[in-house]
């Protein structure tokens, strides 16, 4: 793709004070509000998931109480889903689509401001109801970030309605800014810039957007009715009145499963501007990587229940929803076979964002295999509820869309700040990490398939080797991210200037752009060829 | 950016942008259809083990001598209700077609008055559909007063369509307190007040 | 690296065809039924079929990763498609699938099969123990943790069968059908026995089945597979598979001592063994929530230690303790415990943790109060 170089911007303009960040509707500016609070929010959940993990260092109950134990696994699945995973998502989508379309800014820069600023209010509120829980003033949510009813309804703790405020605000966020996305996107591209030529990037974006809009409302309309069932007298998911608790897992895996995709498919746009550029090779198979993300969302609708296969469903249920979870492996598998044809005879450096992407192509592999395994529902009898399923969604989380998204900050940190992050520490982040994460969620494996059920704060006496080996790996992963903190701090106070092309086979209208990008940028936009 | 490409971000993105607020009201409202659509599914294909309503047979149905099916009835109480429920027998065997009455009994052990909803459910969920009640104890909320003991007669018809792979049906009713009774006791009842921190 | 941990974690589950390393395993059981044995069936095809794959998969890469280098000087291609190859790569792995599709849908029509059973026991799910009961024999009990706190508490070394030990448990006849029929009094809990193959959600207000035909005698420990609450990792299972002569055996036994403990109502119990017996029914049915100190947790559950309920009318108490307290997570247990166990957890309450009311209540009080 080619384009007329972006005539350079001799004031850079930017508001000052803290006015510049609560009333911000630059794009750039959000978009690092969204990563700050992204990594902020990191280390909290990271933190309650070390504590789980140092109570599960041994058998024996040493550091919580059981009910404290389920409000912190509770909220570590919260904050990780709602707080980090799918903010830094929308963080890198603010940084990067206009600049990859040639254009400006987002297409509703107000709006865009109210949906970040929506998410501090929304974590405040959850965090609030764990600090006061520590300080013995009732339970925080506790029912695990699936919240079954009724334990979340009839049994659900105080603050499961502030829980559930807290749900409707983040579903606001993530809701415009799926609209801002998908606005953005369609009417702001670049002339010249028609859809089979956007960078790959913006098109998993803008499917993961129509996912957005699409059971975001479902998950407020499930919260909706848990807060009506809690103190308006309804029964939707109460026996005693006519209600259905399994209802409530029909309709929570409807936005649930969707969900997941939603935390996945931007991965997949990172990793493919990124393999291609360090492989100095285009991506290989363009379309039918677009064709394969769509129809991953689109299956991601017709498969919800295998959520749900312990249920009581009849055979007929089971028997079709695993054979339509089968059938994402096939789009799943075209994109992974792209990937390596990407590196296949290319010329392959392996800086930081490299290695990222490359650990996310093996690890996301090894995610997808056991998410094969748990879809065949005889087997998944076995596997439902056990560490297995654990290990499992730690892979496709962790050691894919998390590694996606520190992929994704070295290889545009040096566009965003002007300044190349510190190389070797960067390496370093990524070997610790790279390891720490596979001693720590590989054992799940086997402790899940010898019979460790999910959700426990003790077991038994033959699941202690392997939990003892997980917790090592969790604090050695836990602590290793002070490493990427400390870099990219360093980055943005200064560093070895960057070019404005960054990397030899970078391609994008954001290269064009100067290193650092300036605060409006493109604000006449590019003809593309 | 020329003339032309603004005006059309101008006039395009309202268009989308109230495009796209259509599909967010429509999906939340689908949020709350799938309350009713479930329960039509469920009805169509019994899947969820609920069966129906009272179902009035306006000619006797044809009974099916050639085979029986066995019925086992369960009671189960919530944790709450302090009654005492069982079935007055375990199992019967019967002609698909042929009305059966059988009892439950449900003692009220506690001081006060308690009225309770019972909610039957059916294993396997493919026979809930063929499980015809035409009398229950289930259709109405009963009201047992302090110490009051009532026998609860249920007459049904297992359906001769029933699939012949189908011979065990478990029929198991759950008592709960209505939820009526739930405000009229957190009223009167002081020991609920002094411990209303308990959730 | 890569070209060392890959091989690594390929080597890892080669290992799974040893299933017992020291006292850990890496794969899952057989186990001892036909649905446990088709799970693991089937989980061996589909587990091997992707650590082929991954041999492939992760071979080519790290091929490509160590020839494809700009450091060796390799050139970069320039193709960016082939159509022949992406229809391979779409079409084989559907093969793949379909092939997988086939042993599996086989065995879950034998896993979901409940026809033509021996036996039905019913089994409900509380918060945070089992109730188990004998479908048409009149034997009916509950099945609680036996491990004890101080074990827990990592004041006494942990016994063999630490979290996986119960009071009751419960026996079946091997080389018969038995139904399972699940149900639950409050949050939805799940039966999980990892040797039998079976797992099924227990849900308030229905009642799911499940089966199974044990072949083999023994001793099968199981757990619940469903958050439902603080004690969700304290609530196990355990099975006792033995001949068909002596499940008859036991049956007949546990019918005997039913009786003898409804009989235990109608005598007069002496303040020590009120206490004594108090104790322990308190710690097993209590402790959850109460705490062993009776000091709860604030805020969620309340102390007994010097509450109003525990020194006060002896009538109230009784009423709480019989018929639970609408609207909050304190069960009725009347329904739950005989006349015996509930006159002594009172008592226990009234003078335990410095309580000290020095009032003694009879079985008989309570049968009276029901």
């Amino acid at each position: 793709m080619n384009a007329v170089v972006e005539e350079h911007h001799d004031h850079d303009h930017k508001p000052t004070g803290l006015g510049r960040w609560l009333f911000s509707t630059n794009h750039k500016d959000i978009g690092s509000m969204y990563l700050w609070f992204a990594f902020t929010m990191f280390f909290i959940g990271g933190a309650l998931a070390l504590l789980i993990r140092a109570e599960l260092f041994q058998p024996g109950m040493q550091i919580v109480e059981p009910e404290f134990f389920n409000q912190l696994t509770t909220l570590h699945g919260l904050i990780m889903v709602f707080g980090v995973i799918m903010p830094a998502f929308v963080g890198l989508a603010n940084w990067q689509l206009p600049m990859m379309i040639g254009a400006p800014d987002m297409a509703l820069p107000r709006m865009n401001n109210w949906s970040f600023w929506l998410l501090p209010g929304a974590f405040g509120m959850l965090l609030a109801s764990l600090v006061m829980s520590i300080m013995g003033l009732g339970s925080a949510p506790n029912f695990g970030w699936t919240f079954y009813a009724p334990l979340s309804t009839t049994y659900g703790p105080d603050s499961t309605d502030y829980f559930i405020f807290s749900v409707h605000l983040m579903g606001i966020s993530s809701v415009m800014g799926a609209i801002n996305v998908i606005a953005t996107i369609m009417n702001m591209r670049a002339p010249g810039m028609t859809y089979m030529k956007m960078p790959i990037f913006v098109w998993t974006w803008f499917i993961t957007a129509y996912l957005l809009i699409a059971v975001m409302p479902v998950l407020a309309g499930v919260v909706t009715m848990m807060l009506t069932d809690r103190n308006f007298g309804t029964s939707f998911f109460d026996a005693a009145g006519g209600g259905d608790p399994v209802m409530f897992q029909h309709v929570f895996w409807f936005f649930g499963h969707p969900e997941v995709y939603i935390m996945i498919l931007p991965a997949f746009g990172i990793i493919s501007s990124i393999v291609p550029t360090f492989s100095r090779k285009p991506l290989f198979g363009y379309s039918s990587m677009v064709y394969a993300t769509a129809s991953i969302a689109f299956l991601s609708f017709i498969v919800w229940a295998h959520h749900m296969f312990t249920v009581g469903m009849p055979v007929a249920g089971e028997l079709f929803f695993m054979y339509s979870t089968m059938l994402i492996a096939i789009p799943t598998g075209v994109k992974v076979f792209n990937w390596m044809s990407t590196m296949w005879r290319g010329a392959l450096t392996f800086e930081t964002p490299m290695l990222f992407a490359i650990a996310f192509i093996f690890l996301f592999t090894m995610g997808g295999f056991t998410g094969l395994m748990l879809c065949i529902a005889p087997a998944d009898f076995q596997y439902h509820d056990t560490y297995f399923v654990v290990a499992h969604f730690h892979y496709v989380l962790v050691t894919g869309a998390a590694f996606s998204i520190m992929a994704a900050v070295y290889f545009w940190l040096p566009k965003w700040t002007g300044n190349m992050y510190d190389e070797k520490l960067g390496k370093l982040h990524f070997w610790l990490t790279c390891i720490s994460a596979n001693v720590l969620f590989f054992p799940m494996h086997f402790v899940g398939l010898a019979g460790m059920p999910r959700r426990i704060p003790d077991y038994a006496l033959q699941f202690a080797e392997f939990n003892q080996i997980a917790s090592v790996g969790a604090f050695v992963f836990g602590f290793s991210q002070l490493i990427f903190l400390y870099v990219v701090i360093k980055c943005v106070k200064g560093g070895e200037k960057a070019t404005d092309k960054v990397w030899e086979g970078a391609e994008g209208l954001e290269f064009d752009l100067p290193s650092p990008a300036p605060f409006h940028s493109y604000t006449t936009p590019p003809q593309v060829k | 950016m020329t003339v032309q490409d603004s005006n059309k971000q101008t006039t395009d993105n309202p268009k989308v942008i109230g495009k796209l607020l259509v599909v967010v009201v429509a999906m939340f409202g689908f949020g709350f259809a799938l309350v009713p659509l479930y329960d039509v599914f469920c009805d169509i294909t019994g899947l969820n083990g609920k069966t129906g309503d009272k179902v009035n047979f306006k000619t006797a149905p044809v009974v099916d001598e050639s085979r029986l099916v066995k019925i086992t009835f369960l009671a189960s109480l919530n944790e709450s209700m302090p009654w005492e429920f069982k079935p007055q027998q375990d199992f019967i065997e019967v002609h698909p077609g042929k009305p059966t009455t059988i009892s439950y009994i449900a003692k009220n052990i506690s001081n006060k008055s308690i009225v309770g909803n019972a909610v039957p459910s059916v294993a396997p969920g493919l026979a809930a559909a063929y499980f015809q009640k035409t009398e229950c104890f289930c259709f109405t909320q009963q009201e047992l007063k302090a110490g009051e003991e009532k026998i609860m007669p249920v007459t049904f018809i297992v359906d001769s369509e029933l699939s012949d792979d189908i011979n065990e049906i478990a029929l198991s009713y759950t008592f709960f307190t209505s939820k009526q009774n739930n405000e009229d006791l957190a009223d009167n009842s002081s020991t609920a007040k002094s411990i209303n921190t308990f959730k | 690296m890569r070209a060392v941990t890959r091989p690594l974690g390929l080597a890892c589950l080669l290992l799974l065809s040893n299933p017992t390393l020291a006292e850990y395993r890496l794969n899952l059981e057989p186990g001892v039924t036909s649905t446990s044995q088709n799970a693991y069936d089937i989980h061996q095809i589909v587990m091997w079929i992707c650590v082929v794959i991954g041999i492939v998969v992760y071979g080519v890469m790290t091929y490509s990763i160590l020839t494809h280098t700009k450091a060796k000087g390799h050139k970069p291609a320039t193709f960016d498609d082939n159509l022949t190859i992406e229809i391979l790569w779409t079409v084989i792995p559907i093969l793949i699938l379909i092939g997988m599709a086939i042993p599996a849908t086989s065995a879950l029509l034998a896993m979901e099969d409940v026809s033509d059973s021996d036996m039905s026991i019913k089994v409900t799910g509380y918060q945070w123990k089992w109730h188990y009961d004998y479908v048409g024999e009149d034997v009916n009990f509950f099945s609680n943790l036996s491990t004890p706190m101080d074990q827990i508490k990592n004041k006494e070394a942990k016994g063999e069968n630490y979290l996986l030990e119960v009071d009751n448990a419960i026996v079946v006849p091997t080389g018969k059908k038995i139904r399972f029929l699940f149900t639950s009094s409050d949050v939805i809990h799940a039966w999980w026995v990892p040797a039998f193959g079976v797992k099924k959600d227990a849900i308030p207000g229905y009642i799911n089945e499940s089966w199974a035909r044990v072949d083999e005698p023994g001793i099968y420990r199981g757990q619940c597979a469903e958050l439902c609450g603080a004690n969700h990792g304290f609530m196990p299972i355990v099975v006792e598979a033995k001949s068909e002569e002596d499940y008859l055996a036991w049956l007949s036994e546990k019918k005997t001592a039913q009786a003898a403990a409804a009989e235990s109502g109608n005598k007069t119990w002496t303040m020590e063994e009120l206490m004594a017996h108090g104790e322990t029914a308190y710690n097993t049915s209590c402790g959850a929530c109460h705490q062993a100190n009776g000091e709860g947790l604030p805020n969620v559950f309340p102390g007994l230690k010097g509450s109003a309920i525990a020194v006060g009318d002896i009538a109230k108490h009784i009423d709480v303790v019989v018929n639970g307290v609408e609207g909050t997570g304190m069960q009725a247990f009347g329904p739950q415990l005989n006349d015996a166990d509930l006159a002594a957890i009172i008592t226990y309450e009234r003078n335990a943790w410095g309580n000290n009311t020095g009032d003694m209540v009879q079985p008989s009080e309570v049968k009276a109060a029901r």
